[in-house]
């Protein structure tokens, strides 16, 4: 019975979206990205959870936000193993990966200063070279960006 | 080809290099073919230069075309704060086709993306000059009468010449290359670029001193060394003779072996390389003019 205490207590979701198996360290970012710092809604989210797949996990409930798949695209960048699960009247509706797109564009911003894009009213793009160790070579200056170095516009 | 822009010497397969190479013989052959006489072309320098600049207009001019533009952005609307789109969306109405040098990388891709006109890279930052890399390879053509099997020694700042990196990516399109990677430590080929030349069936060794290497090459590929790439000052005035050639050095060298450099050099040629038969670089610098011939009659759809 003691065990039981340890684990976290959070109220089931009534409608809403849960993004699970976010890689530790990297909630904030998500929820940055998804712009979820702003949000008016309840919210519970944790971190260096444990997790029987990664070690450690991060975890963030939304209550009455559903995303669009351009959304999720954004976060498949830093945490390429995240589950989202919809849910609707407490059930789940939807189970999806998030998926690391071939081209990334609108929403990253190129590492390299002297691109053409960090000085005009360009959208950026960038094609994917690597998805495990994530890289992208700008289309512009055709410089790559790597994984921890990704900034979002 | 027609009406395709040239911006990364990455968008030409080898067979389309090597269809602009031929065009630009039959243009060495013939450089004063009035074909550009009902063509109005651009050339947009938003930052100065010498070779590349002159070697376009005086492509343009001896095929009778006529030229607008500007030869640095103080000189145009840009200083008063005009967009780069803006910019090339007024002057495609004025032109057939856009020669363009700017400072930001990435710059010509954005440009040749806002309409159908034409846009060829006259150098964008440090990131690509692909008329540069074509009057290299028809430069080695011209001397060598072959892009395969060859020893090349790429000579000085490897880390950051963007020319020599080109050169590498481009020569590794043919077969049997040996590289000869001549260049301080602090200023040796990117690892990136070591592994492309190996992946492509190709191989490199590296190296401190020219005189290593001198005597069993067929291209002598000499580059600036900017004194302010290095860290420690003492290093550069320690490593910068080694990299400088005189024309005693090339008294054992292969008959056919033929220097290049892309230009301005400083003190890396002694001028009594000059006179040598092996000194190729002002032929080089004017074969800048055939081959951007070529580029322009292609891609305007003429040859």
């Amino acid at each position: 019975m003691e065990n039981k205490k340890t684990e976290l207590k959070v109220s089931a979701l009534e409608n809403g979206t849960v993004i699970d198996h976010i890689p530790a360290g990297h909630v904030l970012q998500v929820m940055r990205i998804l712009n979820l710092e702003n949000f008016e809604d309840q919210i519970y989210f944790g971190a260096n959870l444990d997790s029987k797949k990664y070690g450690k996990k991060g975890i963030i409930k939304v209550t009455n936000r559903f995303f669009k798949d351009v959304e999720i695209n954004k976060i498949s960048l830093v945490a390429p193993t995240a589950t989202l699960i919809e849910i609707r009247d407490f059930d789940v509706t939807k189970k999806s990966g998030v998926n690391i797109p071939d081209t990334v564009e609108g929403f990253a911003k190129c590492i390299n200063p002297k691109c053409i894009t960090n000085h005009q009213q360009i959208t950026t793009k960038f094609y994917v070279t690597d998805k495990v160790d994530l890289k992208m070579k700008c289309h512009y200056c055709e410089k790559i960006t790597k994984k921890d170095d990704v900034e979002f516009l | 080809m027609n009406n395709r822009s040239l911006i990364s010497i990455n968008d030409y397969s080898k067979e389309e290099i090597l269809q602009v190479l031929k065009t630009a013989e039959e243009f060495e052959a013939n450089p004063r073919q009035k074909i550009l006489k009902n063509h109005v072309i651009a050339s947009l320098f938003f930052e100065p230069s010498t070779r590349t600049r002159l070697s376009f207009e005086s492509a343009i001019n001896q095929l009778g075309g006529r030229i607008i533009g500007f030869t640095d952005a103080s000189s145009s609307s840009v200083k008063k704060g005009e967009s780069l789109r803006d910019t090339i969306e007024t002057v495609s109405l004025y032109s057939d086709l856009i020669v363009m040098r700017h400072p930001l990388e990435g710059s010509a891709r954005f440009a040749s993306e806002i309409n159908d006109t034409p846009v060829i890279n006259a150098g964008d930052g440090a990131n690509q000059h692909p008329t540069q890399c074509l009057l290299d390879l028809y430069s080695i053509k011209q001397t060598q009468n072959r892009l395969d099997n060859l020893d090349i020694a790429l000579v000085g700042d490897l880390k950051y010449g963007r020319t020599v990196h080109s050169l590498v990516i481009a020569m590794s399109m043919f077969k049997n290359i040996r590289f000869h990677l001549v260049s301080p430590i602090e200023l040796k080929l990117p690892r990136s670029i070591k592994d492309f030349i190996v992946a492509n069936g190709h191989s490199y060794k590296q190296y401190t001193d020219i005189s290593a290497v001198i005597n069993n090459i067929d291209i002598l590929y000499m580059t600036r060394i900017q004194q302010e790439r290095f860290a420690d000052q003492l290093e550069y005035e320690r490593v910068k003779n080694s990299y400088v050639l005189e024309n005693s050095m090339l008294d054992n060298s292969r008959d056919n072996l033929r220097i290049l450099h892309p230009m301005p050099r400083v003190n890396e040629i002694d001028e009594n390389v000059d006179s040598n038969k092996k000194a190729h670089y002002f032929q080089q610098a004017q074969n800048g003019v055939f081959v951007r011939q070529a580029l322009l009659a292609t891609i305007l759809g003429l040859r």
